[in-house]
């Protein structure tokens, strides 16, 4: 017999989450410090939505995707979260690029990539000067006709391997490319730029415990393997959820799951009007992934070659070609034993921007192929930097779009959210339907851990605003 | 609710939201932005204290009216006087 999933639930909560996601999380603890009632509803057995990690036999632990993020998590997980948490954030020194055009490392802010722009790449101190300072002033009301190859054009022109520099890591970082607004590349580009790049000591396993641990604290009630069917709205109000065949009411849902499936299955298009509709079918999803994970052997170690490396055998930068299912380019995250103070474990994890079609309809046969190719060429890749490590992997196994679709449930296993469009739709939700709010991966400048947590806090003010309207209401009906 | 009072209660906020800022010698005339470091995300943490503290709501479009002490004194002075009446 399967778990009552929902046992003791109550019947009513001032706000109900659906997704544990970054976004998620942070909301809930919001909400739940603001004094509401709140639920979190999370599908998976883990908590942490992308954030997330998985252990198999070996002692071996692989991190998905908390591979660094900016120095404003430290700010953001201290205001949201704990002064524990915050204080678990470390630096990551060790940024290496490696391509046909250029090798070299760095530690990836604003004044070691003046110094190789000048040094390195000879260009004149007064461009990078401007150049940082008209990312740094982007703001999400500017013009956006701009895209970033046009910014980058305008400042850097035919400098491909500055281009290269500048763009190749948020490709990664968010899934943008060179003809996204130069805004969604601007932002998350200068907040890694302000002061390198980040991680959080302990692993994503501790992370989420101590967010879980936040949660029940604040009171959350909070449940895993509860997958909500359906949000239940009438009279253009929200009245509650249907989760594993049972309604639970609610006056407000917070819906972390994916922005297009969050409309079109968990709400419907009938609930909403046209003019909105076809808005919200306008748009676009991000990319994909694809990843490999090499567990180390225990016993055996690795020597320091960095943190996170960027390497590439194409002659260029190109958006296309870093989808592409034949691999060109991929990000190595090296996972030393300082990662889990305690541990004396090794792990690499590659990982590479996909396409969902390269992958979604592949006979299972043909999918097991692919995959064992895609193992066989990223060791062969990482053979570069370790000559030795083929040896030394003791567990090994990738993951594709067809993985993250299994495991989260974003439409075309969509690892970056949605386009830049669907921040616009995401805000406007609430507008359409009173108690309905959505926060999450959209608009690629709310992607990234940091924006995740953010937007999370800017719609739980949200959620927060219209609780506070209901409860002055229904007192004023009382007295 | 005097001027004097509505700054003291914005400080205190501050030093709440960001226990880093040094809020001993801020001046009135001059945006709390440029003086104490603070991005938009401490901004909207100010809005949501001083809907948990005095049930004032702040609508996004009216977030430029916080920017100096002596703004928020003018914009919150009739909000405050509002709720402290009912």
């Amino acid at each position: 017999m399967v778990a009552d999933r929902l046992r003791d639930i109550k019947s009513h909560y001032d706000v109900v989450i659906i997704g544990s996601g970054l976004a998620g999380l942070t909301a809930a603890n919001c909400l739940a410090k603001c004094g509401w009632s709140v639920l979190l509803l999370e599908q998976h057995y883990n908590f942490g939505g992308m954030a997330t990690w998985f252990r198999r036999p070996g002692g071996h632990i692989f991190d998905i995707s908390l591979h660094g993020f900016p120095i404003g998590m430290i700010k953001s997980c201290r205001k949201y979260w704990t002064k524990e948490i915050s204080d678990s954030i470390v630096q990551l020194k060790g940024i290496r690029f490696d391509n046909p055009q250029f090798q070299l490392q760095t530690t990836f802010d604003r004044q070691d990539f003046t110094r190789i722009l000048v040094e390195e790449f000879g260009v004149a101190p007064d461009t990078v000067e401007a150049f940082f300072n008209t990312a740094r002033g982007m703001d999400f009301y500017d013009d956006q006709t701009m895209t970033t190859r046009e910014l980058f054009e305008k400042f850097f022109p035919g400098r491909s391997d500055v281009v290269r520099m500048l763009m190749e890591p948020i490709a990664y970082a968010n899934g943008s490319t060179l003809d996204d607004p130069a805004i969604s590349y601007g932002i998350v580009f200068s907040n890694f730029m302000s002061k390198g790049v980040y991680i959080f000591r302990g692993g994503t396993d501790k992370l989420i415990y101590m967010m879980r641990r936040e949660l029940k604290a604040n009171g959350v009630d909070i449940r895993k393997q509860v997958l909500v069917e359906r949000i239940v709205v009438e009279d253009g109000k929200v009245r509650g959820v249907v989760a594993n065949d049972q309604f639970i009411g609610c006056g407000a849902v917070l819906s972390n799951a994916n922005l297009k499936t969050t409309i079109s299955k968990l709400v419907g298009y009938d609930q909403f009007t046209p003019q909105f509709t076809k808005q919200a079918k306008a748009v676009r999803l991000n990319n994909s992934s694809c990843q490999v994970f090499m567990g180390i052997r225990e016993g055996e170690k690795l020597d320091y070659i960095g943190d996170l490396l960027f390497t590439s055998v194409d002659p260029q930068f190109d958006s296309v070609r870093l989808c592409a299912k034949d691999v060109t380019s991929r990000t190595f995250s090296m996972y030393y034993p300082d990662t889990r103070p305690g541990s004396d474990r090794y792990a690499v994890v590659s990982s590479t921007n996909a396409n969902w079609d390269d992958w979604a309809h592949l006979s299972e046969q043909d999918y097991q192929k692919e995959k064992q190719r895609l193992i066989e060429t990223t060791i062969a890749a990482l053979e570069k930097y370790i000559p030795d490590v083929r040896e030394k992997i003791d567990h090994v196994e990738a993951a594709t779009p067809r993985t993250f679709y299994h495991y989260t449930h974003q439409a075309l296993g969509a690892t970056f959210g949605t386009k830049f469009e669907g921040l616009q739709v995401s805000m406007d939700l609430p507008k359409q339907i009173h108690g309905l709010f959505h926060a999450g991966s959209v608009g690629i400048i709310m992607s990234g851990w940091l924006g995740a947590i953010n937007y999370g806090v800017i719609v739980a003010n949200e959620v927060d605003s219209l609780c506070c309207q209901s409860a002055n209401s229904q007192g004023r009906m009382a007295s | 609710m005097g001027d004097q009072r509505i700054k003291d209660i914005i400080l205190d906020i501050i030093a709440v939201v960001a226990p880093d800022a040094e809020v001993s010698n801020v001046k009135s005339d001059v945006r709390l932005r440029d003086q104490l470091d603070l991005d938009s995300m401490d901004f909207l943490d100010i809005v949501m204290e001083l809907r948990k503290r005095y049930k004032i709501e702040i609508p996004k479009e009216e977030y430029p009216e916080l920017a100096t002490l002596d703004s928020c004194a003018a914009y919150l002075g009739p909000k405050l006087a509002a709720v402290t009446a009912a």
